[in-house]
């Protein structure tokens, strides 16, 4: 029962971490505020007739929401990775594999070229999310198969992906290099900073619930993993299990783009970790992704605020900081359970 | 008690039935093999069987209802199929993998409890694997593996056990362990077995019936010791075949000796 053990301890580890550096993260920034004052903040507030301060409005508007932006992101994402890699069986698919990346930022996109209210871009880059993944299952129909294998899927999603991409490029194209270009770029390379109290209503319920259902169908990823007749004669009704996992995953990164735009590299990253501690095995590949990716998560947003006067776009320190953790892990691991 | 084809028919293209009226059937404790040359449909026919691809006339019985009028997950906890073994994509812990064999047990969002776990233990024991608990399915060997798979088709409890060449690409002594492992369930437990398979030999070894499938639809069905003829055997592969027969220590064994391919078109092969 090693294993077991190992994965309590490593839940209970990063969940102890998360406590330590949400709090860290809520005394840093450019605005400097000392723990005790957090912590009072937090505990005991004052009653709401009190006067409302710079430190509360810092906590409470802007740095809370976007911690638990950050958390719920990354264990959103590296969930969402975790179950496409089991659905697809392939190891290399990620949250955006169907082409829900590419369509929310397409939505973010054209929002922000009319000019839409924060809220606006939000709702319609979800909506152009989940549209994506809807013409992918349309695609998949329209080419007539009677049960359309996965690998069809994923050319479905690669169609539909490609064809965002292009769309997003087209809005790039189109807009204006003075003002609203650079807003686009900035945006798609994925950052906290535009998180609002606002901003979580939407999201989080979604995020929320989709991390949960994959959660939830942990046991079964294992099954989806292996050849469709052997999920069969398990009694899965394959159907009806894929598209939950999909609907999950879509709504999951859609919300998590909606908001913080294009996040790389957590939901490929953070799984294999699990799966290099853990094996393959989704009953604890699924709870250590979430755990470990809402703490990176967490961890890229800190640095990203704190480490430049200049915020870093969170998508080039995913990538900075994700790739040489890989390779270290990989080499340490000799890639076992990969 | 008993699974049954009846008047299975299928065919990839419109207009060349690979099976044809196809109908056989296996009693409790029996064990049923099916030979024919590749692509003949053996594979096909189990799918059909096990409603993986739908006939397109006759049925599958099994315990005397058609495989529809078993509602969601009951099917599977009578019957167990035992693929072709294949390296997974991700590969999990053999114990992981028996595991695997309680879904039909288990709805989308639960797990598998204590009881589950003791049942797969349970299950690699009777399979002879208990000591790969541990290890990795990546890094079984071919023997190994497809004990693995068949270990978690018994972790299911079905009464019957549908295998896919459970022998092949297997050594002399997985192959024997193989086929020893089918002839204990069958015996010890009373399960009916249907199984895939390339060598007569194993057939006559382990098989109480037979399905010979000759292609163009054309097969037939009884007793293996009666149906598995020299001839039928030269017709059923298009080889001249020797059958001899040994006793050792007090049992029969027969060996199936393949000379030399026949010539198709000037052999008539329904001699």
């Amino acid at each position: 029962m090693d294993r077991r053990r190992k994965f309590i301890l490593w839940i209970g580890a990063m969940t102890a971490l998360i406590l330590c550096f949400s709090l860290l993260a809520l005394c840093m920034g450019q605005f400097h505020i000392a723990p005790e004052r957090v912590l009072r903040e937090l505990f005991a507030p004052r009653g709401a007739d009190a006067v409302r301060d710079n430190v509360h409005t810092t906590l409470y508007n802007i740095r809370i929401p976007r911690i638990l932006m950050a958390l719920l992101a990354g264990a959103g994402l590296a969930a969402s990775g975790a179950a496409f890699q089991s659905l697809f069986a392939n190891p290399l698919a990620t949250p955006d594999t169907l082409g829900v990346a590419n369509g929310a930022s397409f939505g973010a996109a054209l929002g922000l070229l009319l000019g839409g209210s924060a809220f606006a871009v939000q709702g319609l880059a979800l909506l152009c999310g989940i549209a994506a993944v809807l013409l992918v299952f349309a695609v998949t129909r329209g080419m007539g198969l009677r049960s359309p294998s996965m690998l069809m899927v994923i050319l479905a999603g690669m169609v539909i992906s490609s064809l965002f991409s292009a769309l997003v490029s087209l809005i790039k194209y189109v807009a204006d290099p003075q003002d609203v270009l650079p807003v686009i770029t900035f945006w798609l390379m994925g950052r906290f900073s535009g998180v609002t109290r606002a901003s979580l209503l939407l999201s989080v319920p979604l995020i929320a619930l989709g991390t949960l259902l994959i959660f939830l169908l942990r046991f079964r990823l294992n099954a989806l993993s292996l050849s469709e007749e052997e999920a069969k004669a398990m009694g899965i009704r394959l159907g009806r299990v894929r598209l939950l996992v999909i609907a999950a995953a879509a709504m999951t990164t859609a919300s998590v783009v909606s908001v913080c735009g294009v996040i790389g590299w957590v939901g490929l990253l953070v799984p294999h970790i699990s799966r290099m501690l853990f094996g393959n095995d989704n009953r604890y590949v699924v709870p250590a992704s979430i755990v470990s990716g809402a703490l990176f998560m967490l961890v890229v947003d800190t640095l990203a605020r704190c480490a430049n006067a200049a915020e870093i776009p969170v998508s080039i320190l995913t990538a900075v900081i994700g790739a040489p953790v890989f390779v270290l892990l990989l080499r340490r691991s000799g890639g076992i359970g990969v | 008690m008993s699974i049954e084809v009846n008047g299975g028919t299928f065919s990839y293209r419109k207009g060349e039935a690979l099976l044809q009226d196809v109908s056989f059937s296996a009693e409790a404790g029996e064990t049923i093999a099916i030979l024919g040359p590749n692509g003949v449909g053996k594979t096909t026919l189990i799918k059909c069987l096990l409603g993986f691809l739908p006939w397109e006339s006759g049925s599958t019985v099994i315990d005397g209802k058609g495989l529809r009028d078993f509602r969601g997950r009951a099917l599977w906890q009578r019957v167990a199929y035992v693929p072709q073994a294949r390296r997974p994509a991700f590969s999990y812990r053999a114990q992981d993998m028996v595991l695997l064999g309680r879904n039909p047990y288990l709805g989308d969002f639960s797990m598998p409890g204590k009881r589950d776990r003791e049942i797969a233990l349970r299950a690699m024991e009777l399979a002879g694997i208990s000591h790969l608990a541990e290890k990795n399915c990546g890094h079984l060997s071919g023997g190994e593996l497809q004990l693995v798979l068949i270990a978690r088709a018994l972790a299911a409890e079905p009464a019957y056990l549908i295998l896919d060449e459970p022998e092949s690409g297997l050594d002399f002594r997985n192959q024997l362990v193989v086929l020893g492992l089918i002839e204990r369930l069958c015996r010890e437990r009373t399960l009916t077995v249907i199984l895939n398979t390339h060598y007569p030999e194993h057939a006559l070894r382990v098989a109480d019936k037979s399905l010979l499938l000759f292609g163009k639809g054309v097969y037939q069905f009884g007793r293996t010791q009666q149906i598995l003829t020299a001839d039928h055997l030269r017709a059923l592969f298009g080889v001249e075949i020797a059958v001899r027969r040994e006793r050792v220590d007090e049992k029969d064994y027969a060996a199936v000796i393949p000379l030399e391919i026949l010539d198709p078109d000037t052999e008539d092969r329904w001699t």
